[in-house]
């Protein structure tokens, strides 16, 4: 593929040092809580918290010492973590997803991935209504097939199942 | 010898009707899997364990449930040969050795010679890794009965260390990546003490972090994430195999003889060690490489520079079964799924299996056998098929496999909550991968982060705080310390270096 006239959308230490950070704050909220449970020698045994403990240190530690690499590496600022073009082609992905799974409580999870298949053919495949719709469906209809009846796995419905007495 | 008894006896459950057909299913479904992206054999195998729910609770059931996720497993195996010869897309990490000489067979016009040797070899090493499977998990079985708390946890110690002291990528990130593991599997109801941990409130953490929802999201959305920077297409070679191609192929590769048995010894030992199928392939194609007489058109399209990595890659897969089944301790990422599985149904994983339960052990080991022939067949047969699968345009089978995703990640609990972590996991799982976090000691962590700490509590317990049990006898002794000496290989064989007055590094 060709980068050339591809701008970095973040450079690799950007994002090297900002998930080290995050990671450090995970381990830092995994110690402190655990702290609070007791990480020590309990009444017969280890309390709650020791375990975890130690391993809310082990993350801190192994993540700053990943930060601190980062930070000092500056060959890595001039690297490209990805760049507008991949970060477009996977924000197509991700942003529907996203949407898609946050409808499936509410309409249904066979009419959510009915729109999410469609959706994807017409955005990305460019292909017309009629080639769209009989596959999203279809690709609907036999999930349901799958799981409901044979596999007898409910899956979550909405108001589209309640109409068509499919509850 | 009692271990033919006991295999005979295997072959008896495992030949039922129902699970011969369960076998091929499997195959196929593995194979489908392997071929598509997304839905490796670890995510694939997560996504269909909770329909065999219902399966394993009939009489005899675990069985047939364990002998249709392994031959998935199997195919999967398989599948990621198809792309990694006819599209150099590798279809699983260990697939990548693969590529190398695979693809260019297959731009040559030869793809039937290379899929052939390919799925020959892993046949051959996969047999090869049964065999010693099937001797010598009874001793190791019969060795681990006596083993007590401090014994396992120096054998999760020496699991964790050894990725860790091994992973040739960065340590730090290792550590991190593994005890992310842990803390995601210490969050919820701390069953010795009923305390909640790291709940924060939230009651819908009670129940803690699934390893099936993390293996779907950090493997299956994570890899499309990541698929998708490559472009939205996949081109590929043509592939055809017909008989002729096959009898041909098949009379070539005995010249191979030593490659293959090398390979396969390469992979037995990788496969036991954790995380071994991926270093497997690659070590012993560079020993082909460098052992060969044929070595310098090594790349260029060498039915040899696909023997090695197959036959080890295979070999390594079966073999990281072998810890599972005896000592409850996965190899690689699936097997930690089938590990999780067999807990799923209710079963011990363990040295006590082989003695509770003989008909599942040995019918596990018996379908080993009869999945890898079933498997041969189908991929000998229906090549064509599944490579036309990978011509459905990206545009619908991408949403279609993260809708399966979805699915597989719902039907764990029937819960919505764990569909959006799926999500959160695979954004993690994209990063990750690019930053270089390996994945395989967080997804290991997860699944054995409670019995470890449970091991690790029981064992102080037992001592009153006194962390020397871990050295107590000889046994748990050399364990912990071989641990340690993995753990600090690195360091070691710097230090080991300077002092030999050789450049360090």
């Amino acid at each position: 593929m060709d980068k050339g006239t591809d701008r970095s959308a973040a450079s690799t230490r950007a994002v090297e040092i900002g998930v080290a950070g995050v990671i450090l704050l995970f381990g830092l909220v995994v110690a402190i809580d655990s702290y609070r449970l007791g990480a020590s020698w309990g009444d017969d045994g280890p309390q709650p918290g020791y375990f975890p403990f130690y391993v809310g240190l082990l993350i801190c530690i192994s993540s700053a010492a990943i930060l601190a690499r980062g930070w000092r590496n500056s060959a890595l600022a001039d690297e490209s973590f990805v760049s507008r073009e991949e970060l477009k082609k996977i924000l197509t992905v991700l942003v529907p997803t996203i949407v898609y799974v946050s409808l499936i409580a509410s309409l249904g999870f066979y009419l959510t991935s009915t729109l999410y298949i469609a959706y994807f053919m017409w955005q990305l495949g460019k292909y017309p209504w009629i080639k769209i719709v009989p596959v999203a469906v279809g690709v609907s209809v036999a999930f349901f097939l799958i799981f409901e009846i044979w596999f007898s796995v409910p899956l979550p419905k909405g108001p589209l199942e309640a109409a068509l007495g499919l509850n | 010898m009692e271990e033919i008894n006991a295999l005979l006896g295997g072959f008896s459950v495992a030949l039922s009707p129902l699970n011969l057909v369960l076998m091929f299913v499997g195959v196929i479904l593995g194979i489908i899997i392997g071929v598509l992206p997304g839905l490796g054999g670890a995510n694939g195998v997560a996504i269909l364990l909770p329909l065999t729910f219902s399966m394993a609770q009939q009489p005899g059931g675990t069985t047939s449930a364990i002998i249709l996720l392994s031959c998935i497993y199997w195919g999967a195996l398989f599948g990621g040969a198809i792309t990694s010869i006819l599209f150099n897309i590798p279809g699983e990490p260990w697939s990548v050795a693969t590529t190398f000489d695979g693809h260019p067979l297959a731009q040559l016009g030869r793809a039937g010679s290379a899929l052939t040797a390919a799925f020959t070899s892993s046949f051959v090493g996969a047999l090869i890794a049964v065999i010693m499977i099937t001797f010598l998990s009874p001793v190791v079985a019969g060795f681990a009965l006596k083993f007590g708390p401090p014994e396992f946890f120096a054998v999760y110690l020496l699991t964790f260390c050894a990725f860790v002291g091994m992973s040739g990528g960065n340590a730090a990130k290792t550590v991190a990546s593994m005890m992310i593991g842990f803390a995601l599997a210490a969050v919820g109801l701390d069953s010795v003490t009923g305390t909640l941990r790291l709940t924060f409130g939230f009651t819908v953490l009670l129940k803690g972090f699934d390893f099936l929802i993390a293996v779907i999201g950090l493997f299956g959305i994570g890899e499309i994430l990541e698929t998708l920077e490559e472009g939205l297409a996949f081109k590929g070679a043509s592939a055809k195999i017909n008989m002729k191609v096959v009898l041909e192929t098949w009379k070539e590769l005995p010249r191979y003889w030593a490659t293959s048995l090398r390979s396969a010894a390469v992979g037995c030992f990788m496969g036991i060690v954790p995380g071994g199928a991926t270093p497997a392939s690659f070590m012993s194609y560079g020993l082909a490489r460098r052992l060969s007489r044929d070595g310098k058109d090594f790349g260029n399209g060498v039915v040899e520079g696909v023997v090695a990595p197959e036959t080890a890659a295979h070999a390594a897969g079966t073999s990281a079964l072998l810890p599972m089944i005896t000592l409850g301790v996965p190899g690689s990422p699936t097997a930690a799924v089938l590990l999780g599985g067999l807990l799923i149904w209710g079963l011990q994983p363990g040295p006590l299996l082989f003695v509770e339960k003989p008909d599942f052990v040995w019918g596990l080991i018996a379908s080993m056998y009869l999945g890898n022939i079933a498997g041969l067949i189908v991929v000998l047969t229906c090549v064509p098929l599944f490579a036309a699968i990978l011509r459905i345009p990206f545009s619908i089978i991408a949403p279609v496999i993260i809708v399966i995703c979805a699915i597989g990640a719902y039907t764990v609990h029937n819960s919505m909550f764990d569909v959006y972590l799926m999500v959160i996991f695979g954004v993690i799982g994209y990063a990750f991968k690019k930053l270089g976090y390996p994945l395989a000691p967080m997804v290991l962590a997860l699944v054995l982060g409670d019995r470890a700490e449970e091991n690790f509590r029981n064992a102080i317990k037992g001592s009153q705080g006194d962390l020397t049990v871990f050295f107590s006898n000889g046994l748990v002794g050399s364990l912990t310390g071989l641990a340690l000496l993995l753990l600090f290989w690195p360091l070691i064989r710097t230090l080991l270096r300077v002092l030999q007055g050789k450049p360090a590094g």
